[in-house]
């Protein structure tokens, strides 16, 4: 058993609103399964385990992501499994079976048509079932508590948070699969209406559909597949108490505890899930990112926030950024769960250890 | 707008009345819910958690007793809701507030009926605005209102925006009901809309993979075999076999036919992956793997079930490799 293994592929789909597009994401995965394929040499035959992340309650329907199933074509039958969570928790499971020896290669991939339903209701339904559901509090306005929690504690003002977003879609102008971008001055966007009071549209990650794939490989084959592989040097994830009232919304512990396990300490490139500006904030404190990591050089989740595979993107674009040679070492992060409950970091680097 | 080749659209409702067990503790809180008492937990650290915690944060061991808490609290943190989504608490603007509970070390989630974002503030007190129909659930306090305004207020959507509803409903100790709305536009997939265009048209179409040659019917659009992308149309007779089936005898909400009867995998003469349908027109004992069947097309462009054809069965060997 070998304990290197590293990230030889990434592909996505441009974050957008996709009317024609059906809830099982064939039409997405389709063309980016091809284009990362394309760039490895790979082909289907060749990957060990297959892994996807997907919600049946974007689907709007049970079992939606057998349908997806369609687009790895599975005939002889392949090693495949299914994460009710963020991509990037299906890159978890990919990553122990690559360690435990059970695939050499694996792909992780996930999809979300965040716009079949009303996104911010449905997200009531991922909280505590018997004291909170039940009162449809919705993804944008839980947010907003914890977003004044922090304006109140003086940690942020929201011209902090509107210059957080008006950075945030400046760098997205060079990212072509962004859904939001543009150059605009942060009193500019202080200026328009609150969504949420303290929340303005700004503040939170735009409604789009999308798709992303990473593919791994151990040691022995990551150097053939790839000319500078993103080794994964950590990889962690925890979680907060569901009980919103009962945790402290400016604290992240989970976040913070994902980035010492994971070692996040030195990366020049953190790729941050955070769909509102203040959890970039939050999130910058938690990992201990000093001024000279480069946050969200893509735009971030606040320029396109595809659900279910934003944070397997964030962990693909960090990989791409040491696997080009712009960074040596690069940090992918994902998030899950109301307010930043719970947080996965994933730290790549040019070197194997 | 409408193109002939875009994929169909259509809404999808879903509704779903999540019916769940309370356990010990919040079996508890919610009966104490109808008596217009709110209670907590002592945690090992000596915090009060309202609502209680079923399993201390720190010991994980259940809590030894409840205490009662409020009713009357202090808002934490609070977001306003100009434009409130179908279910929430209140039909009209309202206040999301964390509220932590005289006696209280922790807050709990609600909504405050302050009537405009100018009358929230941290800090503000607010007491519990009771439903005169207790359900046994978080809902049977409709809401928060400010400590300071008239009390009797009225405003409130019911149990889950739906009074009628609420009203029909008994308490069952120990369980809690949450109905479930949920509003899609589900969009049918392009090959799935040219299935549908073709059966308004009396028509069966399927699609062939370039690569291994299958035919899919209904068409998926990608064959499941070699993940490839299908775009070759092939129009499919009505004629079939049954490869295998299973005889329904168990009756149900909204059933169209009536127990005993069958519901067969089906595979469409030249199509090389089976579909599920009725067969009828035949005493349900008399269906069998092999049989021929054709299909016997409905009003309003659909098929409404399929029924034997009389002629002798298919060989085993012409259906097996579909099974």
């Amino acid at each position: 058993m070998s304990s290197e293994v590293a990230v030889v592929g990434f592909a996505q789909s441009p974050c957008r609103v996709r009317e024609d597009a059906t809830t099982s994401g064939v039409e997405m995965l389709v063309p980016i399964f091809a284009e990362v394929f394309g760039a490895t040499g790979l082909t289907r035959s060749d990957i060990g385990f297959w892994c996807s992340g997907s919600s049946d309650y974007l689907a709007g329907r049970a079992f939606s992501f057998v349908s997806a199933v369609d687009a790895i074509g599975a005939v002889p039958p392949t090693m495949e499994s299914h994460v009710e969570m963020d991509g990037a928790w299906a890159l978890y499971e990919a990553w122990a079976k690559v360690l435990t020896g059970e695939a050499e290669i694996a792909l992780a991939y996930g999809f979300g048509k965040s716009s079949g339903a009303e996104l911010r209701r449905v997200l009531a339904l991922q909280l505590d079932p018997y004291l909170l559901a039940p009162l449809w509090p919705d993804s944008v306005s839980v947010a907003a508590l914890q977003a004044r929690l922090g304006l109140e504690a003086g940690r942020w003002t929201e011209k902090d948070m509107a210059e957080v977003a008006a950075r945030s879609r400046a760098a997205a102008m060079s990212n072509p699969d962004a859904q939001v971008s543009g150059s605009v001055a942060a009193a500019e966007l202080l200026a328009r209406p609150y969504l949420a009071e303290p929340l303005r549209a700004h503040d939170c990650a735009p409604v789009g559909d999308g798709a992303a794939v990473v593919i791994i490989a151990s040691a022995a084959r990551a150097r053939e597949l790839c000319e500078r592989p993103a080794w994964i040097s950590g990889f962690a994830h925890q979680v907060d108490s569901g009980s919103l009232g009962a945790r402290d919304l400016l604290a992240v512990p989970s976040a913070a505890g994902a980035g010492r396990a994971a070692g996040a300490d030195g990366v020049e490139v953190a790729e941050l899930h955070a769909p509102f500006s203040h959890q970039e904030l939050l999130l910058r404190e938690a990992l201990g990112l000093g001024e000279g990591v480069a946050v969200n050089p893509s735009g971030g989740a606040l320029c396109g926030n595809p659900m279910f595979a934003a944070g397997l993107a964030r962990i693909g674009l960090a990989a791409r950024t040491v696997m080009s040679g712009r960074a040596g070492r690069a940090l992918g992060h994902a998030t899950s769960g109301p307010a930043l409950q719970q947080n996965l970091v994933c730290v790549l680097s040019g070197e194997a250890s | 707008m409408s193109h002939p080749t875009a994929p169909l659209r259509a809404p999808l409702e879903i509704e779903f009345d999540y019916t769940r067990s309370l356990g010990p503790v919040l079996s508890q809180f919610m009966a104490a819910l109808a008596e217009r008492r709110i209670l907590g937990a002592r945690g090992a650290d000596g915090r009060v958690h309202a609502p209680p915690f079923e399993y201390d944060p720190m010991t994980a061991s259940p809590p030894r007793e409840l205490t009662e808490v409020g009713p009357e609290g202090t808002v934490v943190s609070w977001s306003w809701m100009p434009e409130p989504l179908a279910g929430q608490p209140l039909a009209e603007p309202f206040a999301w507030a964390l509220i932590r509970l005289d006696g209280a070390d922790t807050a709990m989630l609600h909504a405050v009926d302050a009537g405009s974002a100018a009358a929230m503030r941290t800090g503000l007190r607010v007491r519990p605005r009771w439903t005169a129909r207790p359900a046994g659930s978080i809902r049977d306090i409709t809401c928060f209102e400010p400590c300071d305004g008239p009390a009797g207020g009225t405003g409130g959507t019911g149990g889950d925006g739906d009074a009628a509803a609420a009203e029909k409903r008994e308490i069952t100790p120990g369980m809690t009901i949450t109905p479930v709305r949920l509003h899609y536009m589900h969009t049918a997939s392009p090959g799935e809309s040219a299935y549908l265009r073709g059966l308004a048209e009396g028509r069966l179409l399927g699609q062939r993979c370039g690569v291994c040659g299958h035919v899919y019917v209904p068409p998926r659009g990608t064959c499941p075999a070699d993940g490839v992308p299908t775009s070759e149309e092939v129009e499919l007779p009505e004629s079939g076999t049954v490869t295998t089936f299973c005889i329904v005898n168990v009756g149900y909400p909204g059933q169209r036919v009536t127990p005993p009867y069958v519901a067969a995998a089906v595979l469409l003469d030249g199509a090389d992956i089976a579909f599920q349908h009725l067969v009828l027109g035949c005493d349900a004992s008399e269906v069998r793997m092999g049989m021929r069947v054709r299909a016997v097309w409905g009003e309003s462009g659909s098929i409404s079930h399929f029924a034997p054809t009389g002629e002798p069965d298919a060989a085993y060997e012409t259906y097996a490799r579909c099974l």
